[in-house]
């Protein structure tokens, strides 16, 4: 039995070739609870638990200006993310960080950890989507880099390989409002019943909007984009209450909703309508 | 891997023996090696009463895989203070009745300990949100965020950096 703490991602590809059927640890708030709840018995049974938080290219993040691109280790926590110059430079994730679980989650939590378990809730995930993210993978067999929307395939499931681990994800800094907005049964530690991402690009002129926990993993409204980018006053960065709302529908239209323990498909696509209506009207105040 | 590794916590070194690895920091700390101060409930990193600082930082030690923390260092709430001088925080608690059954007060303490290290000046709204990983489910949390607001007026008065009771500067 052995417990690996790589301190440089080398030596973490060489450990997780050497082990494929390993479990990887970062921060450990999604795993441990299954191992506490007895359901990693398998992967700790391959005798391996290779440890992620001190491989130093893991985590740093970097700017660049000249490309207005953030590229933000797997290793970087939420605590991070919500401290400047971060988050002034990505202030959607930095909104999205702060409504995720408690201080002492943030502090542990990783933003590679959230994109590996790929939970439809998971709340840094309709930032990245909105962002149009990049994800770098690599293993010893080489890297690779995937658009996060390629890199999500549904519920719990995503591109990753065996033997393969997040690097990090790209980001543009982009010039315009942006935020987050989720919502639970309450304000600390909740897990999103419906969530919603809207990104303006002032320079492009155009609007992304991305939705958690109404489908089985995060998905973007292009109808919604198409009609805030054409029907938005960009001159006076003004909207009349009707066009934000009417973008809202649109973005709920996409939604593809479903029952369960936390809520109804009708209450998450009414959630979603109203939080993104809300949200364009954060950037395009009333005309 | 030999058959211990070692844990440095509250100052002092400690071997774990014999462990499973899948074993949670939290699960180390109180059944092997007897740090009973920190609790255990719901092992999933909902309730914030196994709350202990790993490196400084305020995190959940049943959301730690025990066998990661070699080389680190681990704060109890054993370790905020030395038996039977009370730390400001906890003597704050005491005064402020803001103890019932008990069993939230270390994993509070704690984090309270983190919160007035990083910021000896929250109030109100800060002090709320920095509590806002554990439950309590006997107070009702007022005189909790009483107990915290005096401690941070008291350390305020005193001046900021000159009291720390993990002995730090
Ligand atoms: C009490 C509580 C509240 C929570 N609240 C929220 C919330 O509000 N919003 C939210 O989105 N999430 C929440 N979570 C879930 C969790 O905190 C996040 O998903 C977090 O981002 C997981 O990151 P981690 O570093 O802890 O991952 P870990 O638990 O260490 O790992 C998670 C998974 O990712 C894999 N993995 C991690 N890093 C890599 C890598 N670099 N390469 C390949 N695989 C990797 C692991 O093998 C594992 O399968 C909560 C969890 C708890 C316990
Ligand atoms: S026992 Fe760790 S948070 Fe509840
Ligand atoms: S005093 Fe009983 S749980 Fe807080």
């Amino acid at each position: 039995m052995a417990v690996v703490i790589p301190i440089d991602l080398d030596a973490a590809m060489r450990a997780a070739s050497a082990a494929p059927d390993a479990l990887i640890l970062a921060g450990g708030t999604d795993v441990m609870v299954e191992v506490n709840a007895g359901q990693r018995r398998r992967a700790l049974d391959s005798d391996t638990v290779i440890v992620l938080d001190r491989v130093r290219e893991l985590r740093r993040w970097s700017h660049d200006p000249e490309r207005r691109t953030v590229t933000l280790g797997a290793g970087v926590t939420y605590t991070e993310l919500m401290t400047e110059p971060l988050a002034s430079l990505l202030p959607a994730l930095a909104e999205a960080s702060r409504t995720v679980g408690s201080p002492q989650i943030r502090n542990a939590g990783t933003i590679g950890g959230n994109l590996a378990t790929c939970s439809p809730a998971g709340d840094t995930l309709p930032v990245l989507a909105a962002l149009d993210a990049d994800v770098h993978l690599a293993s010893l067999n080489g890297e690779r880099t995937l658009p996060v929307g390629q890199f999500m395939l549904g519920v719990k499931t995503t591109a990753l390989t065996r033997g393969e681990l997040i690097v990090g994800v790209t980001a543009p800094v982009l010039r315009g409002a942006q935020g987050y907005a989720k919502v639970g049964v309450r304000n600390a530690m909740v897990i999103a019943i419906a969530s919603a991402c809207v990104i303006v690009d002032e320079d492009c002129r155009d609007v992304r909007i991305a939705l958690g926990s109404v489908a089985p993993t995060i998905i973007r409204c292009p109808d919604a984009e198409r009609h805030a980018a054409a029907n938005l006053d960009w001159d006076r960065g003004r909207a009349t209450p009707g066009v934000a709302a009417e973008i809202g529908e649109r973005a709920a239209a996409d939604a593809r909703p479903i029952d369960d323990h936390r809520s109804t498909a009708a209450y998450r696509s009414r959630a979603v309508a109203l939080l993104v209506g809300r949200l364009v009207r954060r950037g395009f105040p009333d005309a | 891997m030999p058959e211990f590794y070692e844990l440095q916590i509250n100052g002092s070194a400690h071997d774990v023996h014999d462990a499973w690895l899948g074993e949670s920091l939290l699960y180390v700390l109180r059944e092997r090696l007897g740090f009973t101060g920190t609790k255990s409930a719901c092992e999933e990193g909902e309730c914030g009463s196994c709350s202990v600082l790993v490196d400084d930082v305020l995190v959940c030690a049943c959301l730690a895989l025990a066998g990661s923390a070699t080389g680190k260092t681990v704060t109890t709430v054993e370790g905020l203070a030395a038996t039977g001088t009370p730390s400001d925080v906890q003597q704050a608690f005491v005064t402020a009745g803001a103890v019932q059954c008990g069993f939230c007060t270390p994993g509070l303490i704690v984090a309270a300990h983190a919160l007035l290290t990083e910021s000896p000046e929250a109030t109100g709204q800060e002090i709320r949100e920095a509590l806002s990983g554990n439950v309590c489910r006997c107070t009702g949390y007022g005189r909790i965020l009483e107990a915290v607001a005096a401690a941070a007026r008291a350390r305020l008065a005193a001046g900021a950096g000159s009291i720390d009771d993990r002995g730090e500067t």
